[in-house]
């Protein structure tokens, strides 16, 4: 009789067991890092990494890393790249989605498999003969090579748009017509504004992988007035080589701005995540 | 002025001037990103060119020859083995994971941000926070020296066996935080009262289980499953940035950078490209296929 109830408590702990070993080996890592920024080298060298540090206000490894590595350059880049792309791909995104869910058209079929098919190829393997592209283009060591290469495959977006679009009803078009507005008018003043769950997501969505890209800035962009957050801190392994406790301050120093807009943000990231996928 | 306001056009001038002025830039992004590569790509397989000189000659499959009769070039896939398995790991954990977290739990928010933030991350940060785990006294040999297990640490990046498997971990740890929210998503989809309806058939968590959420989140984890694949084949981030692709641990696209930008050999990086867009795509119709047979 009493099985059932001692059944269900071991599950129970094996469940919140399973969570906490989860969110150990999540935060580990991290926070590892976090106590070797703050220790001293000498400290560094003698205590143990899980060993928490003696003076948790000793940012000297922050301004070091922060100067040193440049950061404000990477910041400044990343910031202006982050900006231009998410509005050109939330306009081009959200203009072919307009075209392709609200008008017939010749060639339409063409257009909507001529995305899809796009999608079978991964931007990686072609990486070679589009590094020859941006290079004929003039584009290479500019901000605009990352910049055209986030708009250009960028067909997440159009996805998301679509399936907003969708569910907005064709009668709000159609009265709008009525009314005489013009169907730049009804894309600018009734769907864009209707957009704007689906624009939180394509926002949230690009904003994190622009964030986090390497690969495009490190190939398109090696100059160093050009270096974003993830190539200054790629760049640490040369001259910091050894110097774990500044390359630890390094990584929290671009770790931190995302620790704070999830902390803010979550709710968002987790729809922008869960819709940004369903396709 | 008044005439030149698209307002004052008839719809069907309109039409196709919105039309055109809205598709043109996206069309031509799609094709000088998407489409333009891919043929210039079989282009260079074909021939001999260093990516920089003015000339070059077609040298017909020479490339494709080469990359098939060298072993040397197939070892990328063996590493790529390695992340695909990991795959399964990550997506078992992410399933189980979403799943407790979809019912009554304490610290429900806590963990599932806990266990989403890692995909967040810089991948460079990442890249280094796993460099400092895996290395001789770092994290990982630390813990295991404090549960009694230091008999068993390893050069963990620097022994050829265990490289991709540590490569891997580190892998699982980035993205298995996405695969679960997506999870998580297709699961609180499914209305509550099936729950309701179960609970009152006496049904357990583990019949919910293989009853209810499996057969309703099928479409979302075959997805998962092509997204996976492609994914294990073009690996690069976290082994390119945390060992180049030394001991053992060079993936295809490494490779294929290496080749390409370190060794001038465009061609034959061009070729290796084509070799395994094909795979991709490949891959990806069988999986669409089969899951059309189903439906």
């Amino acid at each position: 009789m009493n099985v059932q109830p001692f059944k269900y408590t071991l599950a129970s702990i094996f469940k919140y067991a399973s969570l906490i070993l989860a969110a150990f080996i999540a935060l580990v890592p991290i926070v590892v890092v976090l106590f070797a920024s703050l220790k001293t080298n000498a400290e560094y060298a003698t205590s143990s990494p899980l060993a928490p540090p003696a003076n948790w206000l000793n940012f000297a490894n922050y301004t070091k890393a922060f100067v040193d590595g440049n950061m404000l350059v990477g910041f400044k880049n990343t910031i202006i790249i982050l900006i231009i792309s998410i509005v050109g791909a939330t306009l081009t995104g959200s203009m072919i989605a307009y075209v392709l869910d609200r008008f017939k058209f010749k060639g339409k079929k063409i257009m909507v498999a001529a995305f899809l098919l796009a999608t079978l190829i991964p931007s990686v393997t072609t990486q070679v003969a589009t590094f020859q592209i941006i290079n004929a283009l003039d584009l290479f060591n500019t901000r605009w090579a990352a910049i055209v290469m986030y708009l250009g495959t960028d067909i997440i977006a159009v996805y998301i748009f679509l399936q907003f679009l969708g569910s907005i009803s064709n009668a709000l078009d159609e009265s709008a017509m009525l009314d005489g507005a013009s169907y730049f008018t009804i894309y600018w003043r009734i769907i864009l504004p209707l957009l704007k769950p689906a624009i939180v997501t394509v926002i949230i969505v690009k904003g994190v992988n622009i964030y986090n890209d390497f690969y495009t800035p490190f190939l398109y962009m090696p100059k160093t007035d050009l270096q974003v957050i993830s190539t200054a801190l790629f760049k640490f392994k040369g001259p910091f080589g050894s110097q774990w406790e500044v390359i630890s301050a390094g990584i929290m120093i671009a770790i931190i701005p995302t620790m704070i807009i999830f902390l803010l943000l979550q709710k968002y990231i987790y729809n922008g995540f869960a819709q940004g996928s369903v396709k | 002025m008044k005439y030149l306001k698209i307002s004052n056009w008839g719809y069907s001038a309109q039409r196709i001037f919105i039309i055109c002025a809205f598709s043109i830039i996206p069309l031509a992004l799609l094709f000088t990103f998407a489409y333009l590569p891919v043929i210039n790509m079989f282009q260079y397989s074909f021939t001999d060119w260093n990516g920089y000189s003015k000339r070059f000659d077609y040298v017909g499959f020479e490339n494709y020859t080469r990359i098939f009769s060298d072993p040397e070039y197939f070892k990328v896939f063996i590493v790529s083995l390695y992340y695909f398995v990991a795959t399964f790991v990550q997506m078992g954990l992410a399933l189980y994971f979403a799943t407790i977290l979809s019912f009554k739990i304490r610290g429900k928010n806590f963990f599932k941000g806990i266990l989403f933030f890692p995909y967040l991350l810089n991948g460079v940060a990442i890249g280094f926070i796993f460099l400092f785990f895996f290395k001789p006294d770092g994290t990982l040999d630390t813990l295991m020296q404090a549960v009694g297990l230091g008999q068993y640490t390893q050069l963990w990046l620097g022994n050829p066996n265990i490289i991709n498997v540590s490569l891997a971990g580190a892998s699982v740890w980035r993205y298995m935080g996405f695969n679960f929210i997506i999870f998580l998503g297709a699961i609180s989809s499914i209305q509550k009262d099936v729950y309701e309806a179960s609970d009152i058939d006496g049904a357990n968590r583990w019949q919910q289980f293989r009853h209810i959420i499996l057969p309703s989140i099928t479409r979302i984890l075959q997805l998962n499953l092509i997204l996976a694949i492609s994914g294990a084949i073009s690996a690069f981030d976290i082994p390119y940035i945390m060992t180049d692709g030394s001991n053992g641990s060079e993936t295809f696209v490494i490779q294929t950078v290496h080749l390409a930008f370190k060794y001038g050999k465009l061609g034959l990086a061009s070729a290796m490209a084509v070799v395994l867009l094909f795979i991709v795509i490949l891959v990806t119709l069988v999986q669409r296929v089969t899951m059309k047979g189903e439906e």
